[in-house]
C-alpha cells in the first residue's frame, strides 16, 4: 500500500494532515498503538521540517506486511552540515517557527530516535531526502 | 486522576471534546515546546501549555495526548476546537498560569512525566 502527500512550503496550518492519513491508516491496520506512535512522531517531525525549512516536497509512505517505510524529499536549501543537523539543539530555524513551539533542534535526533532505520542525503542548494522504516 | 477533577481543581471550561468518555489521567507535562512534547513516551497524559496553535492540537494527536489544558485564560480558536473534535481531543481553558494550574495538580496527586 502506498500513500503520496505533497508538503507546501510555510503552511503551518496543513502541516501534520500527512502524519494524520497515516496515522489513520495505520490504526485501521490495527498496528500495535506503541510502534504508529513511534512512525507517526517521526513522520510529523519530518513534515515540520519541510513546511519550516524547504520550498516545498513529498512524502510517500509505503506499508508491507513488514512494516512501513517513508520517504520524505524537498527542495530548498539543503543541509550543510549533516552531523550538526543531528546534534540535539542544534536549529537553523526562523523566529516565526519558533513561535510555533518549534525550531528547538530537535527533530532530526528525535526522529532517528523513533526510527528502526534513518538515513538522511543532502545537496546544499538542490534539497534533503529522509528515508526511514519502522517494522511492526 | 479524573477529568472532572482535573477541571475542579483548575476552574477550567470544556472547550471541545467528549468528556462522557471516562478519562483517567496518570501524569501530567507542561511546555510551550511541541519538539519537547514529541519526545515523551508516555502514555495518559494532561498536557498544560501557553501555546495556543492549530500545530498544538496536531502535536497532542500525533503524541497520544488526551488532554490539554490552556493556561492563563488563552483561547482556543475555532480551527483548533474543530481539529480537536475530529481527532477526539479534550480542551481545556482554564483562568490559572501554568504554574498554579500545576501546583494545584501536584498537589492533589497529579504525578508529573519527569
Amino acid at each position: 500500500m502506498k500513500l503520496e502527500f505533497d508538503i507546501a512550503s510555510g503552511d503551518f496550518s496543513k502541516a501534520g494532515r500527512a502524519s494524520s492519513r497515516i496515522k489513520k491508516m495505520l490504526k485501521q491496520l490495527q498496528v500495535d498503538t506503541k510502534v504508529i506512535k513511534r512512525i507517526v512522531v517521526a513522520i510529523y517531525e519530518a513534515e515540520v521540517n519541510v513546511v519550516a525549512h524547504s520550498v516545498g516536497g513529498k512524502m510517500i509512505a509505503e506499508i508491507d506486511g513488514t512494516g512501513i517505510t517513508v520517504v520524505v524529499q524537498d527542495s530548498g536549501p539543503g543541509i550543510e552540515d549533516i552531523q550538526k543537523a543531528m546534534q540535539e539543539g542544534f536549529s537553523t530555524a526562523t523566529k516565526a517557527v519558533r513561535n510555533m513551539g518549534f525550531g528547538a533542534g530537535m527533530g532530526l535526533p528525535n526522529i532517528n530516535r523513533n526510527t528502526d532505520d534513518f538515513t538522511i542525503e543532502s545537496e546544499v542548494g538542490e534539497g534533503t531526502k529522509l528515508t526511514f522504516r519502522n517494522n511492526f | 486522576m479524573r477529568l472532572s477533577e482535573i477541571i475542579d481543581l483548575t476552574n477550567a471550561k470544556v472547550v471541545a471534546g467528549n468528556t462522557e468518555k471516562d478519562h483517567n489521567l496518570q501524569r501530567a507535562f507542561s511546555s510551550d515546546l511541541m519538539s519537547d512534547v514529541l519526545t515523551l513516551d508516555t502514555e495518559h497524559i494532561l498536557l498544560i501549555t501557553g501555546l495556543a496553535n492549530l500545530q498544538l492540537v496536531r502535536t497532542a494527536e500525533m503524541a497520544d495526548i488526551e488532554v490539554v489544558l490552556l493556561a492563563r485564560n488563552k483561547s482556543a480558536t475555532p480551527e483548533m476546537i474543530e481539529l480537536a473534535n475530529e481527532t477526539g481531543l479534550v480542551l481545556l481553558e482554564t483562568p490559572y498560569s501554568i504554574y498554579r494550574s500545576g501546583g494545584m495538580l501536584f498537589k492533589n496527586g497529579l504525578a508529573p512525566v519527569y
